[in-house]
């Protein structure tokens, strides 16, 4: 048999092809327009195809091509600023190509092939190499250099090393079995990068959001999961990570979501600055955006597309973050494939292989020995759309089953306004443990015991709204009563952040600590104040506490809180007198 | 080219033929179906092979049998566009219903539309003044958005959908939107109400109208909106209108979709609905927008009617994964004799963000935005409360916001049919409607506008 075959049934984005040898995903280019797809399952003869353009018009007996190539990504420089769709064809270049509507049939390098970088050599002639070791440096943008490194499965001894101006696809490198390197390589999408080793995360991922890193921190090379109904916040909890966390790269995945939204990203992106490197934010960032209306098969692809752009930095030694937004979407695609397959329908109509296959896409994640024995890592955090946001669903469960971390969105707390919408009781995270000392050595010694105090109180308060629901907060005994207003202070001044605010947006981890202090700080004055005669609507009222809370909305908040916090607490002694 | 006909059928079952070995025949292609007594059906091929062909047949597969020839047009299903088609009406397989000749075509366009590059979009930021204070203020709505209603059986949105469509407006522009009306499934009563309320303010000579009512076929519903939203690119993207889509009932929509995938056999998804509905719908929704270099924009308002007032049931939850936002029409409003009964506090627009503030609206438009709202949430709030305590167990501020869930109710919600308020206005009544509660639990509200628009401080 040969590569060439005809195409014998279409059914929507899935197509049948005989006479044709083929493997298991393997590329292949379909009818007369040479659409791209991929093979998904074999017949005897026949051989399953998932299109990933829109296949009307096409007809029985149209030739297929099969490449012999699984779907791969290119690597090297010139990734980072890029947009692409699912199967990394950059969309600027889409639209020079088709105009602003996307068609179909084209074909796009995923970034220019042409463009000439200054190529630094890291090792010498005669030097041996193995696979993923770096043989050399090219400045990509002012934040990230971009290691050239042997491709994970090549080794050998190096003949000859060239320094200076190249593009991707020149040889830069050539060892003496005579296998030449270039800047550009390729990887299967479906495979995931081998590494040495995985170790237990132990930093986390700073994210500047106050619930997050202080309540159910996340850490490098962790996995997350976002699940909330439509409204509570996903999109916008999603690119306040992708801004504000302190990982060096971030892969951000617009998977089947709208098209407004990603437009808005990319107006917005090239204006932010990073707050980590002050440099533009883009500068950092690859962005993949298959649109809710784009081929459901290559949103199939998208989540894969991503995460092994996402490795191949972290074999550089980088620490990634990738958001995927939204994993349902992707689940979806799944789902809508596997019905045209007329596949065994598991839960929900969703494939039986629905959460393997999530558990395999989130076991991507980690930090890694890489090969070069550098450390690096890769951390997802994937949002999730459970249907009527009921979170018993098959993708919401798949996804608990395997991530450490559940930040749960809330609609009833978006309606209240309180953003980030994550709800405290029943989010959780699984990392404190490994974190714990990270915090001790770098913020503080009692930060744990802090976090304790605060998670404890928000408790306490849920136990009491019950009753207050029954009979009002007068008829609490007046500690109680300080207790829901210490707990409204954790949500009004501490929970609640503004994403649109230029200050309040990030949170440095340290104002966190102190703010939380504050809090504990307030309690312990009202307290001992109380004791001795003030009222609580006294204490409560001190003009110093509202300046303390209006405080995180101004700059330069971390020098002057201190001195805030003893201001309040003064007041609060004052009060005794008065009465 | 128009190939051979074909007496092949060798199944009919529900809006599906199956026909034997055929010519290759496209995915896609459109099909034209002879019956014995002369009359035509047209249809779609939904699935193809060399040994069978799956059509689906838009006027229902009535006295369709072994003899009916089948004819395939070699071509994907278009529509003849030209500018020629505002001021008419046209059924819900495009052919003219008002009596007048057929639409002579500048061009025909695919129905299926490609998808827009999202690279090539434009931010939508210009801010549509509808006149109805509920959703100026609380949810305003952007050219190029996609702001569905959610409403459900015996509620007004008709009504909500016309007083939009008559006032909405660029504020500060005289420029009139085109609007493009697509009804799937509605009853006779309810496009007669439609078509009359547009005839009687002059609004039809600026208006395309698509129809398919309850009584025609409902597998022709899957088109009808894809003509429709053709229409509307063509005269967005082509010819420079800014063109305002209505649809309704996406609930119609929705439901013959799920008849054609039971008719296929396919595994159903929740409630029978086919799994692919998040994608089916996307292509609807997401054909809003504006792109670059483009001067016109399509602003899409579909309406549906939740099954049960079940804002959980699929229909709505995909819709609202999608579309920027959501009005949600209330029934409890609405039995208190409030019009629009437009529930604010679960109503959402994802691009307001963008479009209000000094330069498009008014300085403080978010700052009161907020405070309504949230006073609102907490007056309503407090009416449980009141139903177990009693209202003496209120403090002075508890009263206050209690007191003030009605005075919204009756005064910011409330207006009439034809009352077309400037956001200046609402924005007016806002402090107005406030200044009864104490300044001091007014906290989201800025000092500085407090200052400058409390009535206390003005004049």
């Amino acid at each position: 048999m040969s590569n060439e075959g005809v195409i014998y049934r279409i059914s929507g984005p899935v197509v049948t092809a005989t006479g044709m040898s083929a493997a298991m995903y393997d590329v292949v280019r379909v009818g007369h327009e040479g659409l791209m797809g991929e093979v998904i399952e074999l017949h005897g003869e026949k051989a399953v195809i998932q299109v990933y353009e829109d296949t009307s018009g096409i007809r029985p007996g149209e030739p297929v091509l099969n490449t012999e190539e699984t779907l791969s990504v290119s690597l090297g420089p010139g990734l980072l600023t890029q947009i692409y769709d699912g199967i990394q064809r950059p969309l600027p270049t889409l639209e020079k190509e088709m105009g602003v509507f996307i068609t179909r049939g084209v074909d796009a390098d995923a970034f220019d092939l042409e463009k000439i970088w200054t190529f630094e050599p890291q090792v010498a002639a005669g030097d041996a190499v193995v696979g993923g070791q770096v043989i050399g440096h090219v400045q990509e943008t002012d934040t990230i250099i971009h290691k050239i490194m042997v491709p994970p499965t090549v080794s050998g001894t190096v003949k000859s090393i060239e320094s200076g101006d190249f593009n991707v696809t020149q040889t830069v490198c050539v060892l003496e079995d005579g296998t030449e390197m270039q800047m550009m390589q390729k990887w299967p999408v479906r495979t995931p990068r081998p590494f040495q080793q995985k170790y237990a995360p132990d930093t986390p991922l700073v994210t500047g959001m106050r619930i997050l890193d202080f309540l159910f921190p996340l850490a490098k090379g962790g996995a997350a999961g976002i699940p909330g109904p439509f409204g509570s916040g996903k999109t916008v909890t999603q690119q306040s990570l992708a801004k504000y966390s302190d990982a060096q790269l971030v892969v951000y995945i617009g998977c089947g979501e709208r098209g407004n939204e990603m437009t808005e990203v990319l107006d917005e992106f090239p204006h932010l600055i990073d707050p980590n490197t002050g440099k533009p934010l883009m500068e950092r960032t690859v962005m993949i955006a298959n649109t809710s209306n784009m081929p459901v098969a290559a949103r199939e692809a998208s989540v894969y597309t991503g995460i092994t752009i996402a490795e191949y930095f972290r074999d550089m030694g980088y620490d990634v973050a990738l958001m995927a937004d939204s994993t349902s979407r992707w689940a979806e695609a799944m789902r809508e494939i596997s019905s045209r397959l007329e596949e065994m329908p598991g839960e929900e109509g969703y494939p039986a292989y629905l959460s393997s296959r999530i558990a395999e896409f989130y076991e991507r994640a980690g930090r890694v020995e890489t090969l070069n024995g550098d450390d690096g890592s890769v951390t997802v955090i994937g949002a999730v759309s459970p249907p009527g946001g009921d979170i018993s669903e098959p993708v919401s469960q798949g996804t608990l089953r395997i991530v450490k971390v559940f930040w749960g969105l809330d609609a009833g707390l978006a309606r209240q306004r309180h953003f980030p919408a994550i709800n405290w009781l029943n989010s959780y995270s699984l990392y404190p443990q490994s974190l714990d000392q990270w915090f001790r050595d770098n913020i503080a010694q009692d930060f744990p015991e802090i976090r304790t105090q605060i998670s404890g109180l928000l408790q306490i308060e849920s136990e009491l709204q019950e009753i207050v629901q029954l009979v009002g907060s007068d008829a609490l005994p007046v500690d109680q009563q300080l207790t829901l207003e210490v707990a409204r202070m954790i949500r009004e001044f501490f929970l609640q952040q503004n994403g649109f605010h230029d200050v309040d947006a990030y949170c440095d981890i340290h104002l966190q600590y102190h703010m939380a202090k504050a809090i504990l700080s307030f309690q312990d004055a009202a307290k001992s104040a109380m004791a001795d005669g003030a009222l609580l609507n006294d204490v409560v009222n001190v003009p110093a506490r509202s300046d303390l809370m209006r405080g995180r909305f101004e700059k330069g908040y971390i020098d002057r809180i201190d001195s805030m916090v003893k201001k309040m607490n003064d007041e609060i002694a004052d009060a005794v007198e008065t009465n | 080219m128009t190939g051979k006909e074909y007496r092949t059928i060798t199944d009919v079952k529900g809006p599906l033929v199956f026909l034997n070995k055929t010519e290759p025949v496209a995915f896609g292609e459109i099909v034209t179906l002879r019956l014995a007594n002369g009359d035509i059906k047209n249809g779609q091929v939904l699935d193809t092979s060399d040994d069978l062909v799956i059509v689906q047949v838009f006027e229902g597969t009535a006295k369709i049998n072994r003899e009916t020839g089948v004819t395939f047009m070699g071509d994907v299903f278009k529509l003849p566009v030209s500018t020629d088609l505002v001021g008419r009406i046209l059924d819900g397989a495009g052919r003219p219903r008002d009596g007048g000749p057929e639409i002579v075509a500048d061009e025909k366009a695919d129905i299926i539309g490609a998808a827009i590059n999202p690279y090539s979009r434009q931010s939508p930021n210009d801010f549509i003044q509808t006149g109805v204070s509920a959703i100026d203020l609380c949810t305003s709505l952007v050219r190029g958005q996609k702001l569905p209603i959610f409403s459900a059986s015996g509620l007004p949105h008709n009504d909500i959908a016309l007083q939009i469509a008559r006032q909405a407006k660029l504020k500060d522009s005289d420029e009139e939107f085109i609007v493009v009306f697509c009804a799937m499934g509605i009853t006779a009563e309810e496009y007669n109400f439609f078509r009359s309320d547009l005839e009687r303010t002059g609004a039809l000579e600026n208006a395309v109208l698509f129809v398919n009512l309850a009584d025609d076929p409902a597998v022709e519903r899957i088109i009808t909106p894809r003509l429709a939203l053709t229409a509307a690119e063509y005269l967005a993207f082509e010819k420079d209108y800014h063109v305002l889509v209505i649809y309704t009932d996406m609930t119609n929509y929705c439901d013959a979709l799920r008849q054609i995938g039971a008719a296929r056999e396919e595994v159903p998804g929740r409630r029978g609905y086919p799994g692919y509905m998040y994608t089916d719908l996307a292509m609807l929704y997401e054909r809003a927008g504006i792109v670059k270099g483009k001067k016109g924009s399509i602003t899409q308002f579909p309406i549906l009617t939740m099954p049960g007032d079940d804002i959980t049931h699929p229909i709505p939850d995909l819709s609202g994964y999608i579309t920027e936002g959501q009005i949600v029409i209330s029934r409890e409003l609405h039995q208190q004799g409030i019009y629009p009964p437009i529930n604010v506090l679960p109503s959402l627009s994802r691009l307001m963000g963008s479009c209000i503030g000094e330069k498009t609206t008014r300085e403080d438009h978010k700052s009161v935005s907020d405070q309504m709202y949230a006073a609102y949430a907490q007056g309503r709030e407090l009416r449980g409360l009141v139903a177990i305590v009693g209202e003496d167990a209120l403090n002075e501020r508890d009263k206050q916001l209690l007191d003030f869930s009605g005075v919204f109710e009756d005064k910011f919600l409330r207006q009439t049919r034809d009352e077309d308020r400037s956001i200046e206005e609402t924005l007016d009544l806002c402090w107005t409607l406030m200044s009864s509660i104490d300044t001091k639990y007014l906290v989201r509200l800025d000092q500085k506008w407090i200052e400058k628009y409390h009535p206390d401080n003005r004049d």
